[in-house]
């Protein structure tokens, strides 16, 4: 499902053979891993092993020592050169929103726009609402800054601020932490919205069994310094021990035995 | 029709094409709708849904691509023309856009985006007013603060096994120690300036051994002890909010407080005796590096030797001008440290507001610094010290 049909065909994401160092630790060591278009990807793996690095190195804030990045047919070159091409073709919802804290809402979703230029301030006006409304935010948020926000709305904000440019590729670090399950589940729902409604392609960071059982076309776990890629149901047949571990202990099973409602094909 | 009136140029890939159909107006889209196509479009779209006509249809056939900017422009115009009374159609709408296009509402156009900006007048007027009471806010919980802190030391001084030594050290090496080449340094330069001054000066009278007169007890009597209080509110006063504040964000004094331990007796109490013990001892220092300087000034301008300085030195000032400064140290440093600590647990919240009341806390040391200087020179002036 193609909605946008921008920037015609070749994957959304393309990462090859990268390797990133900390110090001596090798935290990827020749990773590749292809997003398709229109794709909801989960990126799962155990703590500290790079799946926020991950997240930054495609989007252009963390140099890998070797290795090339393409995202929507740009190749990412870190230092500030494809920043132009790919800016507001892709949004990244950080962990705890990353919203300005002296910015109303809607001031933070207009950022993006500003940055842009030529938008009428009457449409943008119109535009920020539109975004509030459309992350499921009530329509006074909009004038509201983020310190009198809760948790979850925070996120949804971050979100709104993310989609500003509407934008191909949505990047979203642990979307669901810190949520109640409620929330949680509200936010999947939203993810599953937004891509049917927008054709989003959605890479997300998250420890939420019930999000990736949810909401995720394919799995990419992070393990040995590389990534293993696969549906639910490929992952779970998997030798590798981390892969049983985790998606055969008792709260994987909790998540995953319920029956799949999701069920919403790419 | 006959008058058929393109709006938006005539070439194929125009956005909207607009025919008037008798008395209906079509609006046949193409292209894509994205947030370029709006930006460019929305003038004439606001136009063409304040035009005359008893019917809107808007053809969605020709449509080959749209965001949620494109959605909403549709159905900002579908909304407008209805709001005058006029029936719309949207025809021919492909199936895949139906989500998008039901997605795009704004349930309440009037909300505002930026925070509503007021009065100037009434704003000037709220905020002072609001500055007083936050001000008399503080000198009250400031005392209250500092009473709650005399109660805590009258607790360590009938129990000193409870004074957390190693905490204490460390924050006199911290606010001390590592304070003696900045306070060093500045003072030293001080001197220089004030001697230069007044060398300059007094030379026209043929007074010129008066500076050491001058430097002497402007020195030991005032410029010692304030810069180093200053300086010492800028740099341990600030760390002190930060620490604590910091602290209080990640919910440490709360931890604190679950085991048992007082904040105060934990956090403040070590930092308001370690700067209570090094700031007479940073005021000697400052005061030798205060004198050091005019002295150097007093070589090389008036050919005066280090002998000659000191012994004009001798006779210029008196122990009171030394013991003045020594006695508003620990007075300045139990200030410094008390605002210091309150701000620092004042923290809420966000890192912010860590930055916040760090800023405040220097602030107010300084202040409340310069006003006990006044009150001190006063003082002393009616007890004839």
């Amino acid at each position: 499902m193609t909605i946008q049909g921008s920037g015609g065909a070749g994957p959304a994401i393309e990462v090859q053979g990268v390797v990133t160092r900390f110090g001596t630790t090798a935290i990827h060591d020749g990773l590749d891993l292809t997003v398709e278009r229109g794709e909801i990807i989960g990126v799962v793996g155990g703590s500290g092993t790079g799946k926020t690095v991950l997240l930054r190195t495609i989007i252009g804030l963390q140099r890998p020592a070797q290795g090339t990045v393409s995202l929507l047919g740009e190749t990412v070159s870190w230092d500030g050169s494809s920043t132009e091409a790919l800016a507001g073709r892709f949004g990244m919802l950080f962990q705890d929103g990353a919203l300005f804290s002296a910015l109303t809402v809607g001031q933070n979703i207009q950022v993006p726009m500003r940055e842009r230029g030529g938008i009428p301030g009457m449409l943008m006006d119109e535009l920020s609402r539109l975004k509030v409304s459309l992350v499921g935010l009530p329509p006074d948020a909009c004038g509201k800054f983020p310190s009198e926000l809760s948790g979850g709305m925070k996120k949804r904000a971050g979100l709104a601020r993310a989609l500003a440019l509407d934008p191909e590729v949505v990047f979203l670090d642990e979307p669901t932490a810190g949520l109640d399950p409620i929330g949680a589940s509200d936010f999947d729902e939203l993810i599953l919205d937004l891509r049917r409604a927008l054709g989003l392609t959605v890479v997300m960071v998250t420890h939420d069994l019930d999000s990736l059982a949810r909401i995720c076309d394919r799995i990419a776990v992070l393990i040995d310094k590389k990534i293993v890629v696969g549906t639910m149901e490929e992952l779970t047949r998997s030798e590798h021990p981390w892969i049983q571990s985790y998606f055969h202990g008792p709260r994987a099973r909790a998540a995953f035995d319920r029956p799949a409602t999701a069920g919403e094909g790419g | 029709m006959a008058d058929a009136a393109p709006d938006a140029g005539t070439s194929t890939q125009a956005p909207f094409i607009v025919d008037a159909d008798g008395g209906s107006l079509i609006l046949r889209l193409a292209g894509r709708w994205m947030l370029d196509t709006v930006v460019r479009l929305d003038r004439d779209l606001r136009d063409v849904a304040e035009r005359p006509c008893d019917r809107v249809v808007i053809d969605a056939a020709g449509l080959s691509g749209l965001d949620s900017a494109g959605a909403w422009a549709i159905r900002r115009t579908l909304e407008r023309v209805e709001a005058r009374g006029i029936v719309t159609e949207l025809r021919a709408l492909p199936e895949a856009y139906r989500p998008i296009l039901e997605k795009a509402v704004v349930p309440d156009p009037s909300v505002p985006v930026a925070p509503p900006a007021g009065n100037v007048v009434t704003t000037l007027l709220e905020r002072a007013g609001r500055a007083v009471l936050h001000a008399g806010q503080v000198a009250r919980n400031l005392s209250g603060f500092f009473g709650f802190t005399l109660v805590s030391l009258g607790g360590v001084i009938a129990r000193p096994w409870r004074l957390r030594l190693t905490a204490t050290v460390a924050q006199m090496e911290a606010t001390g120690l590592n304070a003696l080449p900045i306070v060093g340094l500045l003072c030293f330069l001080v001197g220089i300036v004030l001697a230069y001054m007044g060398a300059l000066q007094l030379q026209q009278f043929g007074a010129d051994i008066l500076t050491v007169n001058l430097v002497g007890v402007a020195v030991l009597r005032e410029i010692g002890i304030l810069l180093a209080a200053i300086i010492v509110a800028g740099r341990s006063g600030s760390a002190f909010a930060a620490q604590i504040g910091t602290m209080k964000v990640n919910q440490e004094v709360d931890a604190l407080e679950t085991m048992g331990l007082s904040a105060v007796e934990v956090l403040v109490l070590p930092r308001v005796i370690a700067l209570m013990i090094v700031m007479p001892l940073l005021t000697v220092w400052a005061d030798a590096a205060g004198l050091l300087g005019g002295s150097v000034v007093a070589l090389f301008l008036l050919d005066l030797s280090f002998a000659q300085f000191l012994a004009q030195l001798k006779g210029a000032v008196q122990f009171w001008d030394f013991g003045t400064g020594l006695l508003k140290a620990p007075v300045f440093a139990l200030v410094i440290a008390l605002v210091g600590c309150y701000d620092g647990l004042r923290v809420s919240g966000s890192a912010e507001s860590v930055g916040q009341y760090t800023t405040r806390a220097v602030v107010e040391s300084i202040f409340l610094v310069i006003v006990l200087d006044a009150a001190f020179a006063v003082a002393f002036a009616e007890l004839g010290i």
